[in-house]
């Protein structure tokens, strides 16, 4: 994938577009009130300036039609910004209607994305992927502390508030891979909580839907074997859920089909087998403050897991 | 005729002050308005130091994608320190202290109303940053950024007890300054001498006067808050636990309802010098007194109508957001009318740039940039593109650097003369400021662009997207002008104070009353003073007395 500027510009969602027009508007607004500002001072300055502190000093009369010119000229400013304000945010962050049902909740946790498709109640972790098209409703909520929902070019941002359940439309007119970010603060790794999101025209999107809708694989070779084994003894499944297998927790990302994904870590490392097995030796060196417990495990047992988790496809 | 003078009234109770005029013991004991304000000054500067190590260790941290000088836990310690430590320790101390010494003055009063009272404010001030502070030596210094949103504050989340100090430390400065602000109140209301009206206050003894309204009336929300969040982490409650019944919307609403007004707190008496600053060094009255003074009546109350735009991304709902945002954007007006007001006031002046005026004047701009970015994210669509990236980091920057932090150097510059009797270094007060100006421009201009490119604030690191490397390298290239332009002006300090100018009673030929008393004023401020009439009473006088010998 080449690599082109990131900037919170690029959009590929009505919403975005309104609001870059509306900042595109307000730029320009800013930057004439700025250049106004600067070249009076400037010619002030050039115009007044002395080499000595005079001992004369005088007054002028208070002008009063100075003050009033700018109080209506910021008063336009002011009530024009704020007419256009209300206009975008009640079209953007409209209620859904009864049949506009929410297509997936993402729920934040420290410092991963826990995705739910809801009606098919399909689990996945960290990245997102949706059809190309509509906008469509997503709930946010949060598991643990603030957390905040953000890919610029889909939509606004949105907090993931305890206790709250707040929703956020998002649209991708175009396939691709959109990158975002968790942008509230939430603790030692808020650093290391992007995600990616993957646009795929509807056809491609049911068909990635139901090969996630699978159980795990399954194989037959020993070392695999004995990664799953070590799943279930070294306790991984307290915490992760591998359909298909008897771990069904919730506590950790659903790694059913892991090595399906791009990226680890809330995009930190990309998942291949030398990052899983550095990950499975030493959380806190991958990811310091990370909740994902050291099992001091020998050699030849991460080996046989990482080769587990690198197969789950 | 002869001219009138008014006997200043001296406090007529006995103070548990000293008497000898030199030692430490004389300085703790002090209950001298001057003696506490250069106190003040002292404890800013401590905290200033301290906290430009921690903003210095950040941008080091994030000049280049990648690098480990500190890690992530000590990275979000730093941040949350030196948010906390700048805000209520350094530009809140400056202000105070700056008020505590020239308050006073300005009104011909020869102390503050409640002498004891000014004492504890500044101890408690003091003690209350020692107390935050030594969270560092103390298992770890709070790590939830300086708004500590719960629940992330919580036992739950932060293990150390760096936020409990956090929670007492912030309840002893905030006890301090509530005294502190009470304070300046009665002492503007009784102390005044007579014939100067309240409508005839200098423009810094207003804004003070009113800005400690503000701190009455938020400083309470802020104990308050930090309260409950202490009761949380000490006592096991659930104010901010939502899982066990609390609300995390709560700790928001609380911390910025105080938090928005102490935005304001920190801007107006910095407007206050401004407002005394570009009329002497233009030789003009200040433009628009009323105006002036109205408009910032205006801020405050709107500044309690505000809060919420720090939760636009929150989920409040649209009329809410509408509501906020009309307040927020109404600020702008008043605040427009100020800019406007200064530049009028230097119109047709005579200015001469010594090195205040300088920073008065990169005031004006600087400010301005910070206001317009801060109009930015009152707009609600524009504020769910932006906010919790680098460039409201850069906002905040420019609205406390490039606006109170220029004020306060600004006041520093003007006031020096009369606080030491010398005054400071020109030369070296030169490069302070275009290092300072440079370094600071450097450093947050750039931080929009990054805003915009979607980097996240408060992230110890960032992946190496195109041109985010070089754009946070510049960023921590300006940082270091900025330390090598405050070593200067240290330097120029302490250097000022032992061989710097003799100063004179009024060296910048201005017009308000604390020109009128020797530099430094003696223990008490004025024997007598003539009765004032207008605006610029020692000019009035001068004129009387040219009259008189003719």
């Amino acid at each position: 994938m080449e690599k082109s500027i990131y900037h919170i510009f690029r959009s590929s969602s009505e919403d975005t577009d309104i609001m870059n027009e509306l900042f595109f508007h307000f730029f320009i607004a800013a930057f004439i009130v700025f250049l106004l500002v600067a070249a009076f001072l400037i010619f002030i300055v050039r115009k007044y300036k002395t080499k000595t502190l005079e001992k004369d000093h005088f007054t002028i009369q208070e002008n009063r039609l100075t003050e009033r010119l700018t109080l209506f000229l910021a008063s336009v400013l002011v009530i024009v910004f704020l007419f256009l304000t209300v206009k975008v945010i009640f079209k953007i962050q409209k209620t859904p209607t009864e049949d506009q049902k929410p297509f997936v909740k993402i729920t934040g946790h420290q410092w991963w994305w826990e995705i739910e498709y809801l009606g098919d109640t399909l689990f996945t972790a960290n990245e997102l992927h949706i059809p190309t098209g509509d906008k469509f409703v997503a709930l946010m909520e949060s598991a643990d502390v603030v957390h905040d929902w953000y890919v610029p070019a889909l939509g606004r941002k949105i907090d993931m508030v305890p206790g709250v359940t707040n929703f956020v439309w998002i649209q991708a007119r175009d396939p691709g891979v959109y990158e975002g970010m968790c942008n509230e603060f939430c603790g030692a790794q808020h650093t290391w909580m992007r995600v990616e999101v993957f646009a795929h025209e509807p056809k491609e999107f049911d068909k990635w839907f139901q090969a996630q809708k699978e159980d795990a694989v399954e194989k037959p070779d020993s070392l695999f074997q004995k990664g799953k084994q070590l799943f279930q003894d070294k306790v991984c499944a307290n915490c992760h859920t591998i359909r298909g297998t008897t771990a069904k927790a919730k506590v950790g990302p659903d790694l059913t089909h892991f090595a399906s994904r791009n990226k680890m870590l809330g995009g930190k490392a990309e998942v291949n087998y030398e990052n899983i097995q550095n990950w499975i030796k030493d959380p806190q060196k991958m990811k310091h403050g990370a909740y994902m417990p050291n099992f001091l495990m020998t050699e030849e047992e991460i080996n046989a897991l990482a080769h587990y988790l690198y197969n789950l496809k | 005729m002869k001219l009138f003078s008014f006997e200043v009234p001296e406090p007529t109770e006995a103070l548990p002050s000293i008497k000898s005029r030199y030692g430490i013991l004389q300085w703790i004991s002090s209950t001298d308005h001057k003696q506490l304000g250069i106190l003040y000054l002292w404890v800013s500067l401590f905290f200033f130091l301290v906290g430009g190590f921690e903003a210095m260790l950040m941008r080091l941290q994030l000049a280049w994608p990648g690098l480990q000088i500190v890690s992530p836990q000590t990275f979000n310690e730093l941040f949350t320190m030196h948010g906390t430590t700048m805000v209520f320790l350094v530009l809140m101390p400056t202000l105070i202290g700056l008020a505590t010494y020239f308050l006073p003055l300005m009104i011909g009063a020869n102390e503050m109303a409640f002498p004891r009272l000014n004492a504890m404010s500044l101890w408690m001030t003091l003690f209350g940053g020692l107390l935050l502070n030594f969270s560092f030596f103390a298992g770890g210094a709070p790590d939830a950024g300086w708004f500590s949103y719960a629940p992330l504050s919580e036992k739950n989340y932060s293990f150390s007890s760096g936020l409990d100090y956090y929670s007492i430390g912030l309840i002893v400065t905030g006890i301090g300054s509530i005294g502190a602000g009470l304070n300046f109140v009665v002492t503007t209301l009784t102390m005044r001498i007579k014939g100067m009206r309240l409508r005839k206050v200098p423009l810094f003894v207003w804004m003070v006067f009113i800005n400690s309204f503000l701190i009455l009336a938020a400083f309470p929300l802020l104990n308050a808050g930090l309260v409950m969040l202490l009761i949380d982490r000490q006592l096991g409650s659930h104010f901010f636990l939502p899982n066990t019944g609390g609300s995390a919307l709560l700790w928001q609403h609380f911390f910025w309802a105080f938090g928005h007004p102490e935005v304001y707190i920190l801007a107006l008496p910095g407007f206050g010098i401004i407002s005394e600053v570009i009329p002497v060094f233009s030789r003009k009255n200040i433009f628009g007194y009323t105006t002036l003074a109205a408009t910032t009546v205006f801020i405050a109350l709107l500044s309690f109508g505000v809060w919420a735009h720090h939760m636009f991304v929150a989920g409040l709902g649209n009329p809410i957001n509408t509501f906020f945002a009309a307040g927020s954007m109404l600020i702008g007006i008043p605040t427009g009318i100020k800019i406007v007001n200064w530049m009028a006031t230097m119109w047709g002046g005579n200015l001469y740039f010594s090195t205040s005026m300088l920073f008065a004047v990169a005031f004006i701009l600087d400010f301005t940039l910070g206001g317009l970015s801060g109009i930015a994210v009152a707009i609600v669509p524009l504020d769910w593109r932006v906010t919790d990236t680098y460039f409201v980091v850069a906002h905040i920057h420019y609205v406390f650097l490039g606006g109170t932090l220029f004020t306060i150097f600004s006041g520093i510059y003007y006031w020096f003369p009369k606080i030491s009797g010398r005054m400071l270094n020109e030369r070296l007060g030169k490069w302070h400021f275009w290092l300072f100006l440079l370094g600071f421009n450097m450093t947050f201009f750039f931080q929009h662009i990054l805003g915009f490119m979607g980097m996240p604030r408060r992230v110890f690191s960032y992946p190496d997207l195109p041109y985010y490397a070089i754009l946070n390298l510049i960023s921590s290239i300006g940082a270091v002008f900025m330390l090598i332009a405050v070593i200067i002006f240290i330097y120029n300090i302490f250097k000022s104070l032992r061989t710097g100018e003799l100063a004179g009673n009024n060296p910048w030929n201005a017009w308000t009353l604390e020109w009128y008393t020797t530099s430094p004023p003696q223990l008490k401020n004025f024997e007598t003073l003539p009765d004032v009439t207008s605006l610029r009473p020692i000019i009035d006088w001068e004129k009387q007395k040219a009259i008189q010998k003719s």
